[in-house]
C-alpha cells in the first residue's frame, strides 16, 4: 500500500505580528487578526526562498524515511513563487538531496494545492511500479501586495513526504479530487503580486471545493467524519478551516492540532502538508487522518490516511517536532519585513 | 564575476553537500576539494568526501561594507566553523541572535541563496551555518 | 650571484588622482627615479612592473608592454609582475634577481595602482580576488572581513585590544605628516579610531587602509657599478619570498602568518643579522591587526606582544624599532601594486639620510615586508648603505 515514508517540514524564523502590519496602514491590528484567526506570519530572510524551504525539508523527509536518495525516482516541486520562471526547483532539491541523476523531476503550480498535487503524481508512478519512491515538496514565500488583505496571512514554509511502498510511516487509502475553472485568486505572468477577487474566494471557491472533495472521499472510501481522529484542511486563514470542519460534522478538538496558520501565516503551496507535518508528531498508530488540500483556479484533494506501526520507531520522527521548531522565532518589524521580502523598488 | 554560469554549476555540488576531498594516504580531510594533496603530493590518493556538517566557531566578524552583490545584505556575519575532522569553513552565519555568536559555539549547516548576479542571473545556493 | 643595490629612487604623490592617468603615473614616477639615480633612459636594460589589479580597474592588461611604451624604452624587454598587494615587492625580487644573475646591469623596478576609476565597492571586489575568489570572496568575504577574523582570533588568543590595534594607526598617521608624498598627512587620535565606525567588527575605518592611486619606481643597479651613478646606493643585503594558504581558513593559525616567519628565517639567515639590528621597517600594514601580526612575526616581539608594544610606543619614530616611518599603507596609503616598490624607496631614502623629519637616526639596517592577499605570499627585503 502506497504511503508517506519520510515526512519534513521547514519554517523561516523571522515573523512579523498581523498588528505591526496594520499600525503601517494605520488600520485596527486587533480586530484584523480577530477575524483572520492570524497572530503573526512568517517570513523569509534574504538569503531564503521557496528553493531553500524546499531543499530544508526535503533533506528532513529524506533522513526521517532511511531511504538512499538514490533510489528516489522522482521530485516534484509545487510552488507559486518559484525562484526562477524557467528554471525547476525540483532538479536543485534533486542535486541537494542526493538523488541526481537517475530521476525524472519537474515543477508543479496549482496555487496552494500545487503540493498535494505533486503527491498523487508521486503515488501512480508508486503503486505502478514505475519509481520506488517519489518526493513531492509544497513550498512557498507568498509574495503579500502591501496593503491588501493578503498581506496580513501571506506568510513562507516549505513540507515534503517521500512517497513508497515500504515501511510507510502513513498509509495512504485513498485520494479524490475535485476540480473546476474558478477564477477566484490568480496572478498574471509578469505581476508581482497575485490579485483575488475579495468575498468571491470564500463560498465558490474554498468551501465549495473543499466541501465538495472531503464529500466525495467519504463517498468513495464509505466513511464519515467520526471515522477520522484528525482533519487537516487547507488554511488560508485561522477561520475557514473551522467552517469547513464544523460543516462538514468534524469536532473543533480533531482540527486544532493540525493548525498552524494562525501561528505562521498562510504558507501556500506547503500549508495543508505543514498541517499534516504537526498531526503526524503525535498521530498514533492505526490513527486515521483526512487532509483536503485546496488551490485558487481551482480544486481540492483529499487524501485518507491510516498511520502505521512505523511512526514510533526511532528516527521516523523530525528531530524536532513542528509546533516546537516554530517557537524559534525573531520578531521584526514593517521596515525590516519590506527590505527582507524585496519589495523595495531598486532591491 | 559576470556571466560566470560554468564556474558557478562546477562547484554548486560542494557548496550543497560540504563536499570535499580525502586523501587515503594520510588520512587527511580537505575543504574545498583538492586536486593534489598539500602533504602528500604525487604520493598522494585523493577521493570525494562529504564533510561533517556541524562545528564550532573558530572566529567570526560582522561585515558592514560589503562587495558588489551582498550590499543590501549587511550587516551580514561571515564565520570560521571549525569541524570535528580539523577542516575549517568560511561561511556566512544567519539565524542566530547576537548574543549566541561567541567563539566555541555551537553551529550548523543550513542550505540558502549565496547570491545572484542580478535580477535576471543565475542564483547560487549552498551552504550557510545557523547557531544550535 | 653579485650583490644588487638601489640608485635612484621616485614617487608620485598617493592619494585621490582624478586629473592623472594611469598612464601619466607610471612616468611621472619612473622619470624622478631615472634623475634621482643619475642615468639616462638608455641605461635601463629591464624593466619590472607590479600591479595587482589594472584588468578590473582600468580594463587593462599587458602592463609590462604599458610601461616599457610609455617611457620611450622600447625594444627593452619589460615585465608585469601580479602578487596581489605583493605584486610591488615580488616585482622587486625579480628585478634583483635579474641584476643578481648577471643577466642585466641596471633595472627598473615600478609598482602601480589606479584604483579610482571604478566605485568603492567595485575596487573592495576587485581586492577580494587577492584572496580565495571561490570560496572566500564569493561568500561575501571582503578583505577587511578576513583581517576582522584574524583580529577577533588574536584578542581572545592574547588579549590584544582595539585601543592597541588603534595605536598602529594613529603612529602611522603622525609618521605620514612627515612625508610629502603620503595620502594622508594630519595627526589622528585613538578616539577617532574608535568612533570611526565598523567596516568588519572588530576593524573600523581607521583600521583599514584606503583605496589610493599612485606609483613607485627604484632603479637597481649591480653594487660593483653602483657608485659610477650614485654616491649612496643602499645594498640589498636580502631578499627573499614565501608562501602560504590562499585561503584564511586553510593556514594552521589565524594568529601568525607562516610566510611571514618562513620569509623572516630566511632573510635573517641571508643577511647576517638578527631582529634586534634593524633599525626600522617597513611592513604591510593593510589593517591595524597586521602590522601586529608583523611585529611579531618578524621577530621585533614575542608573539601576543605586538599590540601593547604598539601602544607603548615601542614602534615610534626612533623607539625600539621605527615602524613604518613613511607613514605605512595606512597613512602613507596602499596602491597596491605600488606598495611594495614604495617601501623599498622608502627603506633607500632613510638609509640615505634623505628622510627630512622622519628620519631614523643611525639608520644602518632597514628591512621591507610586503604580503599578498591575506598572508598567502610574503617577500622581505633587508638594506644597508653600501
Amino acid at each position: 500500500m502506497v504511503g508517506i515514508v519520510g515526512y519534513g517540514a521547514y519554517v523561516p524564523r523571522m515573523r512579523v505580528k498581523v498588528e505591526e502590519i496594520a499600525r503601517v496602514w494605520g488600520k485596527d491590528g486587533g480586530r484584523i487578526g480577530e477575524g483572520l484567526g492570524i497572530k503573526e506570519k512568517a517570513v523569509a530572510s534574504f538569503d531564503e526562498d521557496s528553493c531553500t524551504f524546499a531543499v530544508e525539508a526535503s533533506r528532513v523527509a529524506v533522513k526521517c524515511s532511511g531511504v538512499n536518495p538514490g533510489d528516489i525516482g522522482a521530485v516534484f516541486v509545487g510552488s507559486e513563487s518559484k525562484p526562477y520562471a524557467v528554471k525547476p526547483t525540483a532538479t536543485m532539491v534533486a542535486e541537494a538531496i542526493g538523488a541526481t541523476p537517475h530521476l525524472t523531476a519537474a515543477d508543479l503550480e496549482f496555487a496552494c494545492k500545487a503540493g498535494t498535487a505533486g503527491v498523487q503524481a508521486c503515488m501512480g508512478m508508486v503503486s505502478s511500479g514505475m519509481i520506488k519512491y517519489g518526493l513531492a515538496v509544497g513550498s512557498d514565500t507568498a509574495q503579500g501586495r502591501p496593503n491588501d488583505a493578503l498581506e496580513y496571512s501571506a506568510g513562507g514554509g516549505g513540507a515534503a513526504w517521500l512517497i513508497g511502498k515500504d515501511n510507510t510511516i502513513a498509509e495512504i487509502d485513498a485520494t479524490y479530487s475535485f476540480t473546476t475553472d474558478t477564477p477566484d485568486f490568480w496572478r498574471r505572468q509578469h505581476a508581482e503580486f497575485p490579485r483575488h477577487a475579495g468575498r468571491f474566494t470564500a463560498e465558490p471557491a474554498y468551501f465549495k471545493h473543499v466541501l465538495s472533495a472531503a464529500k466525495g472521499l467519504f463517498e468513495r472510501t464509505g466513511t464519515t467524519p467520526k471515522d477520522y481522529d484528525y482533519a487537516v484542511f487547507h488554511q488560508p486563514n485561522g477561520k475557514f478551516p473551522l467552517r469547513a470542519a464544523k460543516t462538514l460534522g468534524f469536532e473543533e478538538s480533531k482540527i486544532r492540532q493540525g493548525l498552524i496558520t494562525p501561528l505562521i501565516g498562510n504558507t501556500y503551496s506547503a500549508a495543508a502538508m505543514i498541517g499534516m507535518s504537526s498531526v503526524l508528531d503525535v498521530a498514533k498508530p492505526g490513527q486515521t487522518i483526512l487532509l483536503v488540500s485546496y488551490g485558487s483556479g481551482a480544486g481540492s484533494d483529499a487524501f485518507k490516511l491510516t498511520v502505521t506501526n512505523e511512526i514510533d520507531k526511532k528516527g521516523r520522527r523530525p528531530c524536532v517536532p513542528l509546533l516546537k521548531a516554530i517557537e524559534e522565532k525573531e520578531y521584526i518589524d514593517y521596515s525590516a519585513y519590506v527590505k527582507h521580502r524585496r519589495k523595495i523598488k531598486s532591491l | 564575476m559576470k556571466n560566470a554560469t560554468p564556474l558557478i554549476w562546477r562547484n554548486s555540488a560542494d557548496r550543497y553537500h560540504l563536499m570535499g576531498s580525502h586523501c587515503a594516504t594520510c588520512n587527511t580531510d580537505y575543504f574545498p576539494e583538492r586536486v593534489v594533496c598539500p602533504k602528500c603530493r604525487r604520493k598522494g590518493k585523493i577521493d570525494a568526501k562529504q564533510m561533517p556538517t556541524e562545528g564550532k566557531i573558530y572566529s567570526f566578524t560582522e561585515v558592514h561594507a560589503a562587495p558588489t552583490g551582498f550590499e543590501h545584505e549587511t550587516p551580514y556575519y561571515i564565520a570560521i566553523i571549525e569541524l570535528p575532522n580539523g577542516v575549517k569553513v568560511l561561511t556566512q552565519l544567519v539565524d542566530s541572535p547576537d548574543e549566541k555568536i561567541k567563539i566555541g559555539a555551537q553551529a550548523k549547516m543550513c542550505f540558502r541563496r549565496i547570491f545572484e548576479e542580478g535580477e535576471e542571473g543565475i542564483i547560487a545556493y549552498g551552504f550557510k551555518f545557523k547557531v544550535v | 650571484m653579485r650583490s644588487v643595490s638601489i640608485i635612484g629612487v621616485g614617487l608620485t604623490k598617493f592619494g585621490e588622482h582624478w586629473e592623472t592617468s594611469f598612464r601619466e603615473l607610471i612616468s611621472e614616477a619612473a622619470g624622478r627615479a631615472i634623475a634621482d639615480a643619475k642615468i639616462e633612459g638608455k641605461d635601463v636594460q629591464a624593466i619590472f612592473g607590479g600591479c595587482m589589479a589594472s584588468g578590473r580597474l582600468i580594463g587593462q592588461e599587458h602592463i609590462g608592454a604599458l610601461i616599457a611604451d610609455q617611457l620611450g624604452m622600447n625594444p627593452v624587454p619589460s615585465t608585469r609582475v601580479e602578487a596581489a598587494c605583493a605584486s610591488g615587492g615580488v616585482a622587486l625580487r625579480a628585478g634583483i634577481m635579474a641584476v643578481a644573475s648577471g643577466t642585466y646591469d641596471v633595472v627598473a623596478v615600478g609598482g602601480i595602482e589606479k584604483m579610482t576609476e571604478v566605485s568603492t565597492e567595485e575596487a573592495a571586489t576587485a581586492l577580494g580576488g587577492a584572496g580565495d575568489q571561490e570560496w572566500e570572496l564569493f561568500n561575501g568575504a571582503t578583505f577587511p572581513a578576513l583581517y576582522a577574523l584574524m583580529a577577533r582570533r588574536h584578542m581572545l588568543e592574547y588579549g590584544t585590544t582595539e585601543e592597541q590595534l588603534a595605536a598602529c594607526a594613529v603612529k602611522n598617521h603622525k609618521n605620514a605628516v612627515n612625508n610629502e608624498y603620503a595620502q594622508f598627512r594630519k595627526e589622528i587620535t585613538v578616539e577617532d579610531v574608535m568612533d570611526s565606525g565598523y567596516i568588519a567588527t572588530p576593524l573600523k575605518l581607521l583600521d583599514c587602509s584606503p583605496i589610493t592611486d599612485g606609483a613607485a619606481t627604484v632603479i637597481l643597479c649591480s653594487s660593483d657599478k653602483a657608485k659610477k651613478f650614485c654616491e649612496t646606493p643602499v645594498e640589498i643585503i636580502s631578499s627573499v619570498q614565501a608562501s602560504d594558504s590562499l585561503a584564511l581558513c586553510q593556514r594552521q593559525t589565524l594568529t601568525a602568518m607562516r610566510a611571514t616567519q618562513e620569509a623572516a628565517k630566511l632573510a635573517y639567515a641571508q643577511a647576517k643579522i638578527t631582529p634586534k639590528d634593524v633599525d626600522f621597517a617597513e611592513v604591510h600594514d593593510c589593517f591595524t591587526i597586521a602590522e601586529v601580526l608583523a611585529t611579531e612575526d618578524l621577530g621585533f616581539f614575542p608573539k601576543g606582544k605586538g599590540g601593547k608594544a604598539a601602544q607603548d610606543g615601542e614602534t615610534a619614530l626612533n623607539a625600539k624599532v621605527s615602524i613604518n616611518t613613511s607613514g605605512g599603507l595606512k597613512g602613507k596609503g596602499h596602491p597596491v601594486g605600488a606598495t611594495g616598490v614604495a617601501q623599498a624607496a622608502e627603506a633607500t631614502l632613510q638609509l640615505q639620510q634623505r628622510a627630512g623629519k622622519r628620519q631614523v637616526s643611525d639608520a644602518e639596517i632597514g628591512l621591507t615586508h610586503n604580503v599578498g592577499g591575506s598572508g598567502a605570499t610574503c617577500t622581505i627585503h633587508v638594506y644597508k648603505r653600501l
